[in-house]
Formats: C-alpha cells, sequence, structure tokens
C-alpha cells in the first residue's frame, strides 16, 4: 500500500509534464482547428486543407524532407562505418556532434554569410573560374543546409547500432563465401537497419516542419507545411487555420512512427 | 606423397613490435585425422586456426592447402568453415536461413539448398527446428546449428574454436562424444582448439601442445599423456607429481634423495633431468614397502578416486590418485614401479626427444 502511494509520487513530475506539455497543447490545437477566421465553429479549415494549395504544400513538404533524409543516410551510413573502424572512435564522434550543440539560428546566419553573394563560396566558384552565382534562396542551399543540420542526429544512432555489431558476425560471413558486398547486404546492413529506422525518424519528421530554414536559407521560395503554420498563426493571424495544418502533421508523424516502428529482435 | 591437407612451413605471427604470437611454427594436418591444438590462453592456438581460416595473414613463412600456397587467399575462397566460439550465427535469419547462408551465396537452386539444409539439421538431430528464429534455441542448440552450418558447406577441413566452453559440464561432455561420432561419420578434417586438456586427450587423434606461440609437443593423446617432453606439457596435460632428479647412468636416476631403478638410457651420465610421476602411478603403502615417505596433509573426494596431497620430509608436494582412502596426518609410504618414473631431458627439442624415444624402442627390438 505504503510502496504504491511511493511509486504515484514518483510519476507525479511525469505524468504533470505529459498533461501540461503534451496532452492539453495536443487538445489545444485539435479545439482551434475547428474555428474559421471569425471564431465560428466550423469544419471549413478542414475543407481548405484538402484543396489544391495545401496539398501541393504538404507534398512538397513530404519531398523535401525525404530528399533531406535520403541525402543525410547516404552520407551518414559510411561515415558512421568508417567511425567504428577509427582508433578513437568516441573522440571523432565526438567530434561530429558537437555543431549539433550549437544554436541552429547561428549555423543558419553563418549560411548566410558563406553562400551569400559576397560569401566563401562564390569567391572560391569565381577563383576556380566558374563565375558567382546565386546560391542563397535556392533550394540547394535550403537541402544543403539542412542536410548539415540534421546529420549527426542521423549518424548517432547508425553509429550505435553499427559499433554494436558484433565483429565475430562478419568473420562468419565471410567463412561462409561472402564477399564484402555481401556481407554489407546479407549481414551488415538487416542487423543495423533499427539504427536506420531511427536516424530516418529524427531526421524526416523534423524536416517535415521546418520552418526557419525555409525563410532565412530558402527566402520563402521552399513552402513546407512547418512555413505555413508560421504564416497562419503570425503573419495572417489565422489560429484554426495552423491549427488543422498542425492536426494533419501530427496526424503524419504517428503515422510514420507506426511504419517505421522498432520490431526489436532479439540478439 | 603424404596425406597432408595442411603444411604450416615456419610461420611467424607477430603484431608491431610485440612479441611473436606464433614462432617458427611449422606442422602437417593430415586428412580426415581429429587434431585438437592445446595450450592455455595466449599460446597461439587460436591465431593458428584463424591464419587457416582466414581471418589473418602471417607476418612470416608459408602455409599450404591441398599443396597450393594460400598466404594470399582470402577467407572467403578456402575450402574451410569454422564453428565460432560464441557460434557467431546471424540473429536476424532463423536456422534454415543460417544454415543455408554458405549455400545461397553459392547460388545452389532453391531445392537443392532444402534437401541439404534438412541433412545437415537432421546430422546434428535438429530435424524439425528449421523455422525455429536463433534466440529461441538453447545454447546446446545454438551450437549444433553452428556445426550445421559449418558441414553443410561440405568443407575439407572444419575449424572449431572451443565451441564447448560456454556450455554446461553435462552438456560439454555429450557434445564431446557427438563430435568425435560427427567426425567419424563425415570423414573430414577436424582442428579443434581448446585449453581444457581432458577435452583434448578424449576427442583427439592427435594433439598439438602450444606454448608462448611455440607447438611443445605433438602426437597421439596417450604418447603425450604418456611421456610429456618437458615441465610444461607434464604439468598442462594431466595431474603431475614434477620434481628434479640427476640421472646416475642408464636405467638409474637419483631423486628426493634416493636412486631408483627407471627404464631410461642414452641420457649423459650425472645429467639433470625433470622427474615426471603421475599421481594415479603411486601406490599408498607402508612406511617401510615404500620408496617414498610421506605425510599426508589433505584428502579430497573426487568420486571415482580419493586425491591425497602429501609432503616429503624435503617439502615436495606429491600428489595421490587412489581408490583408498589414507588419513591425514598419517605418515605413509608411496610406491611406484620403474615403468611409472618419466624421464624428461632439460630444454630437448621435439625433434631430438622423438628420435630419443625412437632409439628406446629400436633398442629394445635388438634385445629381443
Amino acid at each position: 500500500m505504503n510502496n504504491k502511494v511511493t511509486r504515484n509520487l514518483y510519476l507525479f513530475p511525469y505524468a504533470l509534464w505529459i498533461v501540461l506539455f503534451v496532452v492539453a497543447p495536443l487538445l489545444l490545437v485539435i479545439y482551434y482547428s475547428f474555428f474559421d477566421i471569425e471564431g465560428h465553429f466550423s469544419l471549413v479549415n478542414y475543407k481548405t486543407f484538402f484543396t489544391a494549395v495545401y496539398l501541393k504544400m504538404t507534398l512538397s513538404s513530404f519531398w523535401y524532407a525525404f530528399l533531406i533524409t535520403v541525402i543525410s543516410l547516404i552520407i551518414a551510413y559510411p561515415t558512421a562505418y568508417l567511425l567504428t573502424k577509427t582508433k578513437h572512435k568516441q573522440l571523432w564522434l565526438l567530434l561530429i556532434i558537437v555543431p549539433s550543440w550549437i544554436n541552429l539560428l547561428l549555423k543558419a546566419y553563418a549560411f548566410l554569410g558563406i553562400f551569400g553573394t559576397k560569401g566563401i563560396a562564390n569567391s572560391f566558384l569565381e577563383a576556380i573560374g566558374i563565375g558567382s552565382k546565386q546560391i542563397l534562396f535556392t533550394d540547394f542551399s535550403f537541402v544543403f543546409v539542412s542536410v548539415y543540420i540534421f546529420i549527426p542526429f542521423m549518424i548517432l544512432p547508425i553509429f550505435n547500432a553499427l559499433n554494436e555489431l558484433n565483429p565475430t558476425l562478419l568473420d562468419a560471413a565471410n567463412d561462409l563465401g561472402a564477399s564484402k558486398w555481401i556481407t554489407f547486404r546479407r549481414v551488415i546492413f538487416p542487423l543495423t537497419i533499427d539504427g536506420v529506422k531511427a536516424g530516418c525518424q529524427v531526421v524526416f519528421i523534423p524536416a517535415l516542419s521546418l520552418f526557419m530554414l525555409t525563410r532565412l536559407i530558402a527566402g520563402n521560395r521552399v513552402i513546407t507545411l512547418g512555413t505555413a503554420i508560421e504564416q497562419q498563426f503570425l503573419v495572417t493571424q489565422d489560429w484554426g487555420m495552423g491549427s488543422t495544418i498542425a492536426v494533419f502533421l501530427i496526424l503524419i508523424m504517428f503515422l510514420i512512427i507506426s511504419l517505421t516502428g522498432n520490431r526489436k529482435r532479439g540478439v | 606423397m603424404t596425406n597432408a591437407i595442411i603444411q604450416f612451413k615456419q610461420v611467424t605471427k607477430q603484431y608491431d613490435n610485440d612479441p611473436a604470437v606464433l614462432d617458427h611454427v611449422s606442422f602437417e594436418i593430415e586428412r580426415g585425422k581429429f587434431y585438437t591444438l592445446l595450450g592455455p590462453s595466449g599460446c597461439g592456438k587460436t591465431t593458428i586456426l584463424r591464419l587457416i581460416a582466414g581471418f589473418t595473414e602471417a607476418t612470416k613463412g608459408e602455409i599450404f592447402f591441398n599443396g597450393k600456397k594460400i598466404n594470399d587467399v582470402p577467407a572467403n575462397k578456402r575450402q574451410v568453415n569454422t564453428v565460432f566460439q560464441d557460434y557467431a550465427l546471424f540473429p536476424h535469419l532463423n536456422v534454415f536461413e543460417n544454415v543455408a547462408f554458405g549455400l545461397r551465396i553459392k547460388k545452389m537452386k532453391n531445392a537443392g539448398i532444402q534437401k541439404k539444409v534438412r541433412e545437415a539439421l537432421s546430422f546434428v538431430n535438429l530435424d524439425g527446428y528449421e523455422t525455429r528464429e536463433i534466440r529461441e534455441m538453447s545454447g546446446g542448440q545454438r551450437q549444433r546449428v553452428a556445426i550445421a552450418r559449418a558441414i553443410v558447406n561440405e568443407p575439407e577441413v572444419i575449424l572449431l574454436d572451443e565451441p564447448l566452453s560456454a556450455l554446461d559440464l553435462k552438456l560439454r561432455t555429450e557434445m564431446q562424444y557427438e563430435l568425435r561420432e560427427l567426425q567419424r561419420r563425415l570423414g573430414i578434417t577436424f582442428i579443434f582448439v581448446t585449453h581444457d586438456q581432458e577435452e583434448a586427450l578424449a576427442m583427439s587423434d592427435e594433439i598439438f601442445v602450444l606454448n608462448k606461440g611455440i607447438i611443445q609437443q605433438s602426437g597421439t593423446p596417450i604418447d603425450i599423456y604418456d611421456e610429456p617432453i618437458n615441465r610444461f606439457v607434464a604439468d598442462f596435460i594431466g595431474e603431475s607429481n614434477i620434481v628434479e632428479g640427476k640421472m646416475i647412468k642408464d636405467y638409474l636416476v637419483e631423486f628426493v634423495g634416493g636412486q631408483f631403478e627407471c627404464v631410461d638410457r642414452g641420457l649423459n651420465p650425472n645429467e639433470s633431468v625433470d622427474i615426471v610421476i603421475r599421481p594415479e602411478d603411486l601406490e599408498i603403502t607402508t612406511l617401510e614397502r615404500g620408496n617414498l615417505q610421506v605425510k599426508v596433509d589433505s584428502q579430497l573426494f573426487r568420486g571415482v578416486h580419493y586425491e591425497i596431497s602429501c609432503y616429503d620430509k624435503d617439502g615436495n608436494e606429491w600428489l595421490v590418485h587412489s581408490t583408498r582412502k589414507a588419513a591425514v596426518g598419517d605418515e605413509i609410504g608411496l610406491y611406484f614401479d620403474p615403468e611409472a618414473i618419466h624421464v624428461m631431458r632439460l630444454g630437448e627439442t621435439e625433434a631430438d626427444f622423438d628420435r630419443r624415444l625412437e632409439a628406446y624402442s629400436a633398442g629394445d627390438a635388438h634385445e629381443q
């Protein structure tokens, strides 16, 4: 009896947190999504969401998030693999993680300088004879900076999965006649797929709702669901529509998590 | 032409400037026999296995397989398969797919794979386990899957890296019988690595005793047990009483203050030697009849025999295995036959040792 009381006591901060910062905001978002801009209860926001403008926006969000995730994965997997082979792997890992501690806004501003018309990137292009180009406010710069920002989050889970891989399994595959490539395809990749899934989740989901980078780096040329929510709340002051988009974003996130859910395999 | 399938010629393995893990090791492995590499941890036995499998490269020397040099042949192109210490089964594949792994890589037809995997599993008594996940299998069953995964590829040599060390005693003894039986039925060469001397004695046709990167002695279990070449081998294989002694002349040796008849000859007069007497060759008797007079220090009941630890007046320990009980604190006599005394020359090489043993048997034949 007494035990139960203590246990509930320990649970209290957690429960309070969940209620105040997860459940309540969620309910509020859902609640607001049912009001039009004049404050009347209606389903008009949901109708609007299924118009071409918003569906295109959703698609474009998906497309950019997909690009960012795929490029991050292509860079992160070999990097994580190399890291596990290095001598001081924890140190190298730390060096890759450190930039993720720096504020996102600061990094975005740094790229404004680098990619600007008089920035280092353009000086370099001029120096090698290609000539100055418009780099900032393009799809390229948006994807580039996003990948740069998300890559540590992709490397970390993949690194952990690779690091936990029993090296004798690779000997065993080799012993049974597998070449390096077959070993990778049949043993290494399947056994680190959970790390890849975790990495994709932590990149894809936030990438769906990016808004600051779209404004600063892409100069609003790229409109994602995140940008749309920001616009609705801060510019148009249409909280109802903003909430509706948020509801869909949340639904999509749950969908992705359940699709890439970890089925934990025994060792 | 010999029947050798694997040959090592002066093989050395060394990491950077550390002492050599293997130091100019040469040996031959014959087809169809059960070999054991026996030695304490760090003696180089696993390194030999890894060199044969191709997981590591020799620093110096040549390795031959079926008469062809294989130093530069990668592991996936070698006709050997390994059973690993931790089994190294693929956790994401079920039993069937684990065993089929090698066959799938060889692009064998599905029907052929089905047939061969079933055969291999039935060989290790795992019929009906095809769809089980690895995590659902017990230690002994995983062991069998690992063996099936190796034999299904029909290699010429199977390497076993301490595969029984993770099993409990009863299962281990059972698996010893099974492995030996399996090797006989398959007729392929087994190279078994272990630090357990009982395992080695029970299972092998030939044993290589290794220490510090050198093969100390090779031979049949009986040869090695009865005629250990030096202190290390005598001590490592079975329980031994080892004391220093002096060869007075042929057939007469002196140790612990007495002179005893023995069966060794051909050594230099007054040469210093090591004497080995196995505990089971010592017989408890009265003080007068005993060759040695000792005091019983402690006694352990081992099931089939008593293990009795005694000390002589010089403080040498004498271990006795006897079915007769002794009383702690008693003064007793220990009797042994001349044949029980085994004389070891100090620092003798294996080649010299073998020559000396051969000379004995030639001499015996001559006398008859």
